[in-house]
């Protein structure tokens, strides 16, 4: 399988081009029918790919034979096929829930979500900064789409902003690029930092403040702090279905900074070693008590949802920044739990505002569900996940977060805050849990009952929480040998 | 030469950062393009500035880094097509939320100041 690491961003590409087709555009069955089919092709390309990276074999895969510093590289290594597998298990569970309703909102959904595939596995992939720059801008279109998908004012306003900003993001990522150019003479991110560390001492300012502006354009990607306003405002307007899609994106800007500062600045043979790590602990620490406070404040269950996302991404920085390949390893796998279970809770939410009328996500009294027993359980189930309880996957995630920052100088902080947040998360979902399945009032509920469809999208969501721990021993070996494979790439 | 594109580098950044700070879509929009002009210039620059030789080999004596010049291409049809979505997307938030201000509404302070103009 010489083309495997072609194929997670071809597959979607050829999909999404197909879907345009004037006969699937009459046809919703077929479209979504004709997307499944596509989508089933990503998940099996990409589990292929899994299984293929597990034996450490890293594929370089020269796009037009190109010899390796001048052509378009992927990478498909350990990290990229992790995310990969990620992704392709998250949009299934999107697709299922949205080919139940949501999809026929506007016509181009189904196109719009396999180009967003596209961008998203082609970001993971890539092996060449460039391109990087390019993936993000097939996924940030797409997701311009996506965001608007269902119309109306609240998404409009939301569109505007994170459309601007991330223009802004995306001239300051080229001119962080030019430089980087103009400077090394290479966009090939292993032959960049080999170039790195032969760097003129008098030129290293300009590596860094090259460093310095795509960190702020990763960080805006991730939302961390100064940079996440949009976050909140972004995922709370978004078709829920589309805010569980998104899941990942904030993973994609986390999984950026991995890949060029652990290349470019990890090692202690760099000039410019540990370049950021600092600053990255620093707001790390910081997003994740605006994303607790928030937790504990949110007038709805959707803004909640979002500040979740936002603590991951605090946790994921900070327990990156202490830099070991332990710490690199636990963030992966707390990516993993992260992305799948802060998915689900969007997802629920949706299913539990059906059934409360007029009352929607708002946390006030309202009436009561229609299935309360099932949307109960399912939302005990995401709470004790989320937060951290046993026997779900959160309890390993965190702890084997906290184990892996046991020294350095910020471990303190970042014990003290991780645990305070998980308590803050789990004050702010039980109470939110009792305000909607307790703190009912009298009428008679709305009759509105889930489908099957919808279930199965958000069963199989946290049906991964378990999974995750069955087979943690595994996975978690697999995310610390992707860990150690990422750091030795900046000696070769 | 160098001064010349550093200096048209400089302004245009200087006055689209100035204009993205603006409230209203429009000169949003306008300071996009402008920032997007500067990033491009950047990008063309980052290969070294040279004037007489070609980009293909054997064509002239002397021949300038290609690269660059492919990356600002793609640069300029990606900036093209995201500002055209942009226009786009600022036309339908004038017509749904009823003003071209980008948050949606105009600060109190902001509307006495237009009604004091007309």
């Amino acid at each position: 399988m010489q083309h495997l690491a072609i194929l997670p961003i071809v597959i979607p590409l050829l999909t999404a081009t197909l879907l345009l087709l004037p006969a699937f555009k009459a046809n919703l069955r077929l479209r979504r029918v004709f997307s499944g089919v596509g989508l089933a092709l990503l998940v099996l390309a990409s589990f292929l790919a899994f299984a293929h990276t597990s034996s450490g074999a890293i594929d370089r895969y020269l796009v037009g034979n190109w010899q390796e510093p001048y052509g378009i590289l992927l990478v498909l290594d350990r990290v990229s096929a992790l995310f990969v597998a990620l992704t392709a298990v998250l949009s299934s569970c999107v697709w299922l829930y949205s080919s139940k309703g949501d999809d026929e909102k506007g016509a181009y959904f189904q196109p719009l979500f396999h180009f967003q595939l596209m961008g998203i596995n082609g970001a993971f992939l890539t092996g060449d900064l460039f391109n990087l720059f390019v993936f993000f801008e097939v996924l940030l279109i797409s997701s311009y789409g996506l965001l608007m998908h269902g119309g109306g004012k609240a998404r409009t306003k939301a569109a505007i902003h994170y459309v601007l900003l991330n223009l802004f993001g995306s001239a300051v990522f080229l001119l962080a690029l030019a430089l980087l150019y103009g400077v090394l003479g290479s966009l090939n991110i292993s032959d960049m930092a080999q170039r790195i560390s032969l760097l003129d001492p008098s030129q290293q300012f300009l590596v860094k403040s090259a460093a310095g502006m795509l960190l702020l354009v990763f960080g805006l990607k991730a939302a961390i702090l100064p940079l996440q306003f949009w976050l909140s405002s972004t995922y709370s307007a978004a078709l829920p279905v589309v805010a569980a899609l998104f899941a990942i994106m904030t993973k994609v800007g986390f999984y950026s900074i991995v890949r060029v500062f652990s290349v470019f600045f990890a090692t202690a043979e760099q000039p410019l070693a540990d370049y950021g790590m600092q600053m990255m602990s620093l707001f790390g620490l910081l997003t994740i008590l605006l994303a607790s406070i928030g937790v504990l404040g949110s007038p709805d269950l959707r803004k909640l949802s979002a500040y979740l996302v936002l603590l991951s991404v605090g946790s994921l920085f900070v327990v990156f920044a202490s830099g070991s390949p332990q710490a690199i390893g636990a963030a992966l796998f707390y990516a993993i739990h992260s992305t799948l279970l802060g998915a689900a809770m969007f997802l629920l939410v949706d299913l539990i505002s059906q059934q409360r009328g007029t009352v929607g996500e708002r946390l006030v009294q309202g009436r009561p569900v229609a299935q309360p027993v099932l949307l109960g359980t399912l939302f005990f189930i995401s709470a004790a996940a989320i937060a951290g309880l046993p026997p779900f996957s959160g309890a390993i995630a965190k702890l084997w977060l906290l184990q892996s920052v046991v020294t350095g100088a910020w471990h303190g902080w970042i014990w003290a805050f991780i645990l305070l947040s998980s308590l803050m998360v789990l004050i702010a979902l039980s109470r939110a849990g009792s305000t909607l399945f307790w703190r009912v009032n009298k009428q008679a509920h709305s009759g509105v009952v889930a489908s099957k469809r919808r279930l199965a999208a958000v069963y199989l969501l946290l049906g991964c929480s378990p999974l995750l721990v069955v087979f943690g021993e595994h996975l978690m070996q697999f995310c610390l040998q992707a860990a150690m494979q990422l750091l030795p790439v900046s000696h070769s | 030469m160098e001064l010349m594109i550093s200096i048209l580098i400089g302004v245009l950044t200087c006055c689209g950062i100035f204009m993205m700070l603006r409230p209203r879509t429009f000169t949003v929009m306008l300071g996009l393009t402008m920032l997007s002009y500067a990033v491009n210039l950047f990008i063309f620059a980052s290969g070294g500035l040279k004037t007489g030789s070609g980009a293909v080999l054997g064509a002239t004596p002397d021949y300038t880094d290609p690269l660059p010049q492919a990356l600002v291409l793609t640069a300029i049809v990606i900036g093209f097509a995201m500002t055209a979505f942009l226009v786009i997307l600022s036309i339908r938030g004038r017509a749904e939320l009823g003003n071209d201000h980008v948050d949606g509404k105009y600060a109190v302070s902001e509307l006495e100041q237009k009604e004091g103009k007309q």
